[in-house]
């Protein structure tokens, strides 16, 4: 790990009592749900971490439980560095604070994850769908929404299917 | 070597009223300025000098449904696309044709899941279907020429809606 890095992992630590995870020099920090906004705070004004290039959410089902990462891929462009914040969140109690007090540019990401992992971001000012129309049931990248795959068509068994496929009549 | 030279000095040309109205139709038929994926590519492509639309009479795209005789449908259709796709037809004055260009527009392409529509005719009636992914220009010229044939072929009182 990076020395700078270091640092404030250990700070991170100190202050949420957070788990660390690398894996090919990438820095994974697990912090609780409730806590998510105070050490984005933290990192954004304290530790010079001022873009939050991506957010964005995993779906671990059925393997590990609490079966979703909410991800924070924060870049400090002052010190060259970059950190992961992952918070999982559990099957029955989908709600994450919103970040959008502390990075604007969370706004259509949160909204991007709301959509298609049915993850709620309390306080979020525009909690819309933003992928999906609007009269869309159901959440497609959640590891357990059906791929809405249609039989393909062939000679063999054109007519059959010929038969069920809706057509339009002018 | 013009049409007078043929004709003499007659200067009048016998034909009937419905097939000089279907071959008026084809050959200045105006494609709506509309594409949804890359085979909008191939259709710019189509258009540009090097393969020349225009030597068939569609030089003009039209910006507006309103002053288009052709919908060239290029590219996937999404679930969330489809009812603006249906409203472009329906804004389409008659008569108006379709072409269902590349393999996505046709059936879904490779694209067979929950959020694409599984061939354009499910929304819109289709009248040629242009395989490929993306096909190439002169395959969209082919299909335009093959509803040439098509339009060469209309009959007036299939057009009269009951």
């Amino acid at each position: 790990m990076d020395k700078k890095l270091e640092k404030i992992v250990q700070a991170l630590q100190e202050n949420f009592g957070s788990s660390i995870e690398e894996f090919r020099d990438e820095v994974h920090v697990f912090i609780k749900v409730e806590q998510i906004v105070d050490a984005l705070f933290l990192l954004r004004d304290k530790y010079e971490f001022e873009l939050l290039s991506a957010l964005t959410a995993s779906d671990y089902f059925p393997q590990t439980s609490p079966r979703f990462h909410v991800i924070y891929q924060l870049s400090s462009l002052a010190k060259n560095l970059t950190v992961q914040i992952r918070v999982p969140v559990n099957g029955d109690q989908l709600k994450v604070p919103t970040a959008t007090r502390v990075y604007q540019v969370a706004n259509w990401r949160e909204r991007e994850v709301a959509d298609m992992f049915g993850i709620e971001f309390e306080g979020h000012p525009d909690p819309r769908r933003i992928l999906m129309p609007v009269d869309w049931e159901g959440h497609p990248l959640r590891k357990d929404y059906p791929l809405g795959y249609e039989e393909p068509q062939f000679t063999f068994n054109f007519d059959e299917i010929d038969l069920r496929k809706p057509y339009a009549k002018e | 070597m013009g049409v007078e030279e043929k004709l003499g000095d007659m200067g009048i040309v016998t034909t009937k009223l419905e097939e000089l109205v279907n071959w008026s139709r084809t050959n200045a038929m105006w494609p709506m300025l509309f594409g949804l994926a890359c085979c909008a590519i191939e259709m710019m492509a189509a258009q540009a000098s090097h393969y020349d639309m225009s030597r068939f009479g569609m030089e003009l795209m039209r910006a507006s449904p309103r002053q288009s005789d052709l919908m060239i449908v290029a590219g996937r259709v999404t679930r969330k696309m489809a009812p603006v796709v249906r409203r472009l037809y329906d804004q389409m004055p008659e008569p108006k044709w379709v072409i269902a260009m590349g393999d996505c527009a046709s059936c879904g392409g490779v694209f067979n899941n929950y959020a694409v529509v599984q061939g354009v005719d499910e929304i819109i009636p289709v009248d040629v279907f242009v395989a490929g992914c993306p096909p190439r220009p002169e395959a969209l010229i082919h299909g335009v020429v093959t509803l040439y044939e098509k339009v060469k072929g209309d009959k007036f009182k299939d057009r009269i809606k009951a």
